[in-house]
């Protein structure tokens, strides 16, 4: 066992954990924030994913002991327009996905801003457009299996403004 | 968003005129009018009624703040942590299951064998009297037998203090086997295909009229198709999950389910323990699809070990043991047979198709369904048979049959009218049936063919160029397709309580399920509607066994089922209100006929006269007036489900009734890499009632999704060799993502069934049919080559 100091939605708290244990397990299973969802826990799907220091991870492909001191935000930390826009553009159904979809869209956008290019840029040493395309192709890591990628794009297009 | 919003005199966009009557409330239906008999309801008469507004979901902030709860999410003092051992052999026993290693870990509690599990009651076997006993996805005894029926069953579980530790040690566990011979490879299985046993889905496996055959050899244009679709797994975000608490001998589930009341009842029987000791929860499910609709392995093992350990446990299954635990839909081998005269009117529709069935489990999948119903023909034929197979038992899956079905079934069309030289959509109104063609019943609606001719129009279908290959962008292969969409409809019974409150607040009470559909919401504004009060004064209380008894989320059937009975404890709400403000000299409704009552801006009133809720209750000195719709004994619940079945059986005799719709797709193929990119899409749907116009699109789009996914990408690969799935991963099974999915506009007509509860057809499976269909048809268009195998993936068109 080892214990790691975990900044989570800028409370820092000490948590005793073997190094095996994911940043996910930690969150869920010790810290109680079960916000953050376990949906394939080998990172195809994106349910897991969390901010860190402002980054997208997924959660469940990070070692806990990993991230001693960073700055962790997780859904429950999360206060954006995005979380409005996905219930008014119905950006979900069973809501198992919508942690991960909206701490991935929030880091996206902020990667889109930073003019960084994407498989379906055109010219990557121009600033994409945030096209639908764009949005979709930047958000293909995070599964709805209810298929609600509509309403999704929609929100993120609301917000992206 | 192209769906009708019932706004204060905004106008229907219901192209033959239908639609509500604002005077009346009540709206006209289509041309074939059976006689309604569902309650009319003094009360659904308020004009600007909330119903089908797009109203954002009551649980919407719970879902994007991380607040709602799934089942996995419930801390207890001292919870444990369960794991599952699959078997790696398909047939056999067990001779032994060294659990050393695994029990001397650290932060293990136990390993639970068949050795040492508890004692456990048979699953029942499936009886009429009592519906819940076809609540169980397999007939395992789990850990309380040494055999082995497929690759994957659960033959150990370890509880441990830690998930960590629990799979870690699962792992050390070292089952031997005895090897018995087993059937696993379907297709080689084909040949001892049996005729269908019993009843899929409560209908039958097979039909005819006429002489198909002989009419199909005699037919002056035919096609004579073979299809094959392979197995498909839900794959739900949220894997199948459960935390037990045992205090004394009274058990308390969260479970991730599609059916709390026959969980409830599974597991009372399994523990024995009686149906007051065990309350199952399941707030929010993060879907289901069907393959949360029946009870299997991890329900059972996750209070099997909180007994056997003493601690509160909770399992969540891995995204691999839901593949080896949870049957997917069956594979299919189909065929569909159509001939027609030179001008393209059926003589002879022709489709078989043979499924799998687990040795321990599943059901005959109702792959011919959608083809009793869809065509004029002659003479028709369809019969389903099954092979049994030593694998996990198969089950319901969005649209179970119809999903598959209609991809064999309309892509037969597809062809049909290249061999004609007809346009489909012309090809689909030469052979637009009148009454149900297989028996002659009523239709209690049928609206399919508007469904195409609307599709048409928004999709543009008149631009395209009928030969294969004819139209391209840029380098793409441009290709168009369109399909017919059809899934019956179903009600189930339902118990509901509603309670008014003195200060106008309105609880509804049902055990129903938000597997996403948007449940709690759709009954929020039927209570609305019923009982003239704002969305905002209503509660709605489901996902727990101590509410009323709610249906089980399936066959599209929750909303209208739960509606039925909400309608009539609305009824009974407004009755007694009504009789309390007749006893009173100063109520302005005494004297009135309750049947000039109208439920509407928080009270009754007829014509302008009237008053609130709170004011009558006030009044009366009551603090809450109670409607409730279904029994609590026993007894009662015998004569419930006696007059539900009686209802069920009567109405089939009476009416064919179903959603359907016309689904629009545009494929884009990469001539040199056989790529398939779906860029357009869409459908039009008779769903009858729209209750909520933004939570309906969405399950349409989801099914469309889920569709796409079906005609493209989706296969569960089995080893022929082992029967074990090598694909039990989400990187591995290709479920659509972000960038798969183009912009789907959906319309409905809104056009209520006569014969259905609130006139609701159901939303949740439909928008999936024809989906597979549309796609192979628009890759024919692009490509000319025809994909008979599903998923039409690139190897295939190369």
């Amino acid at each position: 066992m080892v214990e790691v100091r975990l900044n989570v939605n800028g409370t820092a708290a000490a948590v005793e954990l073997e190094p095996r244990v994911s940043l996910l397990d930690a969150l869920r299973e010790r810290m109680g924030l079960t916000g953050t969802k376990k949906g394939c826990n080998q990172g195809a799907c994106g349910a897991c994913t969390v901010l860190v220091d402002g980054r997208r991870i997924v959660s469940c492909l990070a070692l806990a002991v990993q991230y001693e001191d960073r700055e962790i935000t997780t859904i429950e930390g999360v206060d954006h327009p995005l979380q409005q826009a996905f219930v008014t553009h119905d950006g979900f159904q069973c809501g198992y996905c919508t942690s991960g979809q909206i701490c991935s869209a929030i880091a996206m956008l902020d990667e889109h801003k930073e003019g960084t290019a994407s498989a379906v840029t055109e010219h990557v040493d121009e600033a994409p457009e945030l096209t639908e395309d764009e949005i979709r192709e930047r958000m293909s890591g995070n599964i709805c299996r209810c298929g609600a990628y509509n309403g999704i794009v929609d929100a993120i297009e609301e917000v992206a403004g | 968003m192209t769906l009708p919003v019932h706004e204060p005199g905004a106008s229907q966009p219901h192209p033959r005129g239908t639609g509500r009557n604002p005077a009346t409330g009540t709206r006209r239906t289509g041309r074939h009018q059976p006689r309604v008999t569902t309650r009319v309801d003094s009360g659904e008469a308020e004009q600007f009624s909330v119903l089908g507004r797009p109203l954002d979901r009551v649980d919407g902030h719970a879902k994007t703040t991380g607040r709602a709860r799934y089942s996995a999410e419930y801390a207890y003092p001292n919870l444990a942590h369960a794991a599952l051992v699959c078997s790696t052999i398909p047939r056999g026993r067990i001779t032994a299951i060294d659990t050393a290693a695994a029990a001397a870990l650290p932060g293990v509690l136990a390993v639970l064998t068949h050795h040492n599990a508890p004692a456990l009651k048979p699953p029942q076997k499936p009886t009429p009297v009592n519906l819940a006993t076809l609540a169980p996805g397999t007939t395992v005894n789990y850990l309380n037998t040494d055999e082995v029926h497929w690759n994957g069953q659960p033959v150990a579980v370890v509880v441990a203090e830690t998930v960590d530790i629990a799979l870690a040690a699962a792992r050390l566990v070292r089952p031997s086997y005895t090897e018995l011979p087993s059937t696993l490879d379907f297709k080689a299985a084909v040949p001892d295909a049996h005729p269908q046993r019993r009843n899929a889905m409560l209908m039958p496996g097979g039909g005819s009229k006429g002489d198909a055959e002989a009419a199909l050899a005699a037919a002056p244009v035919s096609v004579d198709l073979r299809f094959t679709t392979p197995m498909h797994n839900h794959n739900a975000l949220e894997p199948h999950a459960t935390t037990a608490v045992w205090d004394g001998d009274e058990l308390t589930v969260h479970d991730g389910t599609q059916n709390i009341d026959w969980t409830r009842r599974h597991l009372a029987h399994r523990f024995g323990l009686p149906l007051a000791r065990v309350r199952v929860i399941s707030t929010f499910v993060g879907g289901g699809f069907g393959g949360k609709g029946s009870v299997w392995a991890g329900t059972i093992l996750a209070p099997l070990a909180a007994r056997a350990t003493g601690r509160p446990v909770r399992l969540m299954l891995t995204r691999e043991d839901v593949y080896r635990t949870v049957g997917g839909r069956t594979p299919s081998i189909q065929r569909v047979a159509l001939g027609a005269t030179a001008d393209g009117r059926l003589t002879s529709l022709i489709h078989t198709s043979i499924t799998q069935l687990g040795r321990v489990g599943g059901h005959p999948e109702q792959v011919v369904s959608q083809s009793r119903h869809l065509y004029a023909a002659e003479n028709i034929l369809v019969e389903q048979r099954q092979v049994d197979l030593d694998a996990v038992a198969n089950t319901s899956m969005r649209a179970p049959g119809e999903s598959i079905g209609t991809y064999a079934l309309e892509v037969g069309m597809d062809e049909l009218a290249y061999r004609v030289g007809l346009d489909p959509i012309e090809l689909r109104r030469r052979n637009e049936p009148e009454r149900n063609p297989l028996d002659g019943k009523a239709f209690s609606h049928r609206r399919v063919l508007e469904t195409f001719a609307i599709g048409a129009e928004r999709f543009g279908w008149a631009a395209r160029t009928p030969e294969p290959g004819s139209m391209r962008d840029g380098r793409w292969l441009v290709g168009m397709g369109v399909a017919a969409a059809y899934h019956p409809a179903w009600q189930l019974p339902a118990s509901v309580t509603v309670r008014l409150a003195a200060d106008g607040s309105v609880v509804v009470k049902c055990a129903f399920h938000e597997i996403g559909v948007g449940a709690a919401t759709a009954q929020a504004q039927i209570t609305a509607h019923a009982l003239g009060v704002p969305v905002e004064a209503i509660r709605v209380e489901h996902g727990d066994s101590d509410l009323p008894a709610g249906p089980g989320a399936g066959g599209s059937a929750q909303t209208a089922s739960v509606a039925s009975s909400l309608l009539e404890a609305c009824a009974k709400v407004r009755r007694e209100v009504f009789e309390l403000a007749g006893r009173s000299a100063d109520s302005p409704l005494r004297g009135r006929r309750l049947a000039d009552v109208r439920a509407r801006a928080g009270g009754l009133f007829a014509g302008a006269a009237g008053e609130t809720y709170a004011r009558i209750l006030t009044r009366a000195g009551r603090s809450h007036v109670d409607g409730v719709v279904g029994s609590t004994s026993r007894l009662g619940e015998l004569a419930d489900q006696a007059r539900f079945v009686a209802k069920f059986l009567r109405d089939g005799r009476r009416w064919v009734k179903a959603a359907s719709g016309a689904q629009f797709c545009e494929v884009r193929v990469d001539p040199d890499t056989g790529e398939v990119r779906v860029s357009r899409w869409a459908g039009v749907f008779d769903i009858g009632t729209v209750v909520n116009a933004k939570t309906a699109a969405s399950q349409l789009r989801g099914g469309i999704v889920m569709g796409i996914g079906l005609a493209l990408g989706e296969e569960t690969l089995v080893d022929p060799a082992t029967g074990r799935i090598v694909n039990a991963t989400l990187a591995e099974y290709h479920v659509p993502v972000h960038a798969d999915v183009p912009h789907i506009d959906v319309t409905c007509l809104d056009d209520p069934d006569p014969t259905m509860p609130l006139g609701v057809l159901g939303a949740g499976e439909v928008g999936i049919t024809g989906v597979g269909a549309a796609v192979a048809n628009a890759v024919f268009h692009a490509t000319g080559r025809r994909i008979r195998d599903l998923p039409i993936t690139l190897d295939k068109l190369l």
